[in-house]
């Protein structure tokens, strides 16, 4: 009883009002992305990638202050040039990519880090690293539901295509499947949720919204259709059940997130009847 | 080297089977003689390495061609360039006389098995109906015609029962034929195949032989990398020899010969000090 009036007076609030919603949405946005990530086996890079925004976040507001825009902007700039800046290196030198980018995005996160505590937004470094869904703007609420109908708009419209590139590059090349394109595409459609995700959960955080979900319905089901909505609703629905869950208990949102996600990719991971633990017809 | 000349002697491109042969939907003039399929002079080089060189060959449809040569020969790259994926450096590679610039319906690549990974979520079925992909683009849905296609090929190679299993749930000859039944579905004239006898046991080998010598039968034209040296002459009925550059091409009876395969071998018995120069096993 007390419960649901506590959660009612919270409801009544524009800012949780505000921050619920953006769950859902960053929440469904990243659980359907990361059916792409789960297939394409990127979850390392994307853990590179969330790291190497902040920097670029740090940079962009040492320079143009601190704006949702200008946040936005820096964290493309940062992503692109540890992305690209990987590939560079190690096309010049005899390191491999992975060595490239386990360098540039440490140092390029110490920077952002130095930058960011001379700035002396303390407060909003930790935002940056662990995200602020509660203290969401409207204009950051729409920011969220900008990227988050892009890239699922554009993932659907892709989906044939991506799923064949995903499978295997060759027999899509060999297909006419234009391979180079869709792997940009994918590339700028991860960048876009991961930047909207930051907001929600954090650099620190944001690979496991991003992975997380399609990782658990992975083990429930054969069916790539059934990954990427089913990882949709995963995100979606367990944020929001995070987002409660956190409020009575005083947890912090972004944390109780990916906690959620996590235990019900644990329990996925016992029970799946197809691919659990105890499943009969579990390979090995 | 051994010529490359060839008797007509069957399985042409289409004019003996009506139904289900390798024109099908194909339309008219493809039935009424034989596809060629010309490379000369092929370079490529792959990851700045000279991976190709020489490669100097002409075949048609009808025809099944085992492609062997000891490791790093160059195998999987020249199948990948007759697919389009790698592009050669010089070199021509006519298909029914037109240069093969960019991917084509008409040609198929079949990876090897251990490149897939067997566990994404994907049905026999949907495989299957990839093939359909250069046809219908992004997002024009399966007709009634392009479901047709998809039975067949799925009948074809009996998968029919099989065909809403999850690939990994298949066996290897199984996991094999879904394949062939993708490049069926792609109505595809040329099956590029990277190792396809590779990790099956013995009766899944047989009855991949058989299924060669029914695609060539009706007008395919098979190439698939082969290390295998005692089976190769049942299988297939011609032999392209490669060490980088090409040692031998010709029938089975004109190249498999004891000098044309030390030829390719002999350094490779020379440096790895093993005496199975003759039956070199490779994986």
């Amino acid at each position: 009883m007390i419960l649901a009036t506590t959660l009612s007076d919270c409801l009544a609030e524009p800012i949780a009002q505000r921050a619920l919603l953006a769950c859902l949405m960053i929440g469904f946005a990243n659980g359907f992305v990361s059916a792409f990530v789960v297939l394409q086996k990127s979850a390392l890079k994307i853990g590179t990638l969330s790291h190497a925004l902040l920097p670029g976040i740090a940079l962009a507001v040492l320079v143009a202050g601190l704006t949702q825009w200008s946040a936005l902007a820096g964290a493309v700039f940062a992503a692109l040039m540890v992305g690209l800046g990987s590939l560079f290196l190690s096309r010049t030198s005899r390191l491999d990519q992975d060595t490239a980018m386990g360098i540039l995005y440490t140092t390029a996160f110490a920077g952002g880090l130095l930058i960011l505590t001379k700035l002396d937004i303390r407060q909003q470094l930790d935002e940056w690293l662990f995200g602020s869904i509660v203290g969401m703007a409207d204009s950051d609420l729409w920011i969220a539901f900008g990227i988050s109908a892009v890239a699922v708009l554009a993932l659907i419209a892709l989906q044939r295509p991506l799923l064949i590139y995903l499978f295997e590059p060759n027999i899509a090349a060999s297909l006419g499947v234009p391979v180079r394109l869709l792997s940009y595409a994918l590339f700028g459609i991860t960048i876009l949720v991961l930047i909207s995700s930051l907001q929600a959960v954090g650099c620190i955080l944001s690979v496991g919204l991003m992975v997380a979900p399609a990782a658990t319905v992975y083990l429930l089901t054969n069916n790539a259709r059934t990954l990427f909505w089913g990882g949709g609703i995963i995100g979606g629905l367990g944020s929001v059940a995070a987002f409660f869950l956190s409020y009575p208990l005083g947890w912090s949102v972004s944390a109780t997130i990916i906690v959620v996600l996590g235990g019900l990719f644990v329990l996925a991971y016992i029970f799946s009847p197809r691919y659990g633990l105890f499943s009969s017809r579990k390979r090995v | 080297m051994v010529s490359s000349s060839h008797v007509h002697d069957h399985g042409t491109c289409g004019h003996t089977h009506a139904e289900g042969h390798v024109c099908w939907g194909g339309g008219g003039d493809a039935s009424t003689h034989h596809h060629k399929l010309e490379v000369s002079k092929l370079r490529v080089t792959y990851h700045e390495v000279l991976a190709l060189d020489g490669i100097d060959f002409s075949t048609e449809c009808g025809r099944s061609i085992a492609l062997i040569g000891p490791n790093g020969a160059g195998k999987s790259t020249l199948l990948k360039s007759l697919a389009g994926l790698i592009r050669a450096d010089s070199g021509n590679i006519l298909w029914r006389g037109k240069p093969l610039t960019r991917s084509s319906h008409e040609i198929a690549y079949l990876p090897q098995r251990g490149d897939i990974d067997w566990n994404f979520p994907i049905t026999v079925r949907g495989l299957v109906e990839m093939g359909r992909y250069p046809n219908l683009g992004w997002w024009r849905s399966l007709s009634r015609h392009d479901n047709d296609i998809v039975e067949r090929a799925l009948t074809a190679m009996h998968l029919h029962d099989l065909q809403d299993r999850q690939i990994s749930a298949l066996s290897g000859g199984q996991q094999q034929r879904t394949f062939i039944a993708r490049a069926l579905a792609q109505e595809a004239h040329v099956l590029l195949l990277d190792e396809p006898f590779t990790g099956l046991d013995k009766p899944a080998q047989e009855s991949l032989a058989k299924l060669f010598h029914e695609l060539t039968h009706e007008g395919r034209l098979l190439i698939a990398s082969h290390h295998d040296l005692q089976t190769a002459p049942t299988i297939f009925d011609e032999l392209l020899l490669i060490k980088r550059h090409q040692i031998a091409f010709g029938t089975m009876k004109e190249a498999f010969s004891k000098e044309n395969i030390a030829r390719a071998y002999e350094d490779v018995s020379a440096q790895s000090a093993s005496s199975h120069a003759h039956h070199p096993t490779e994986h």
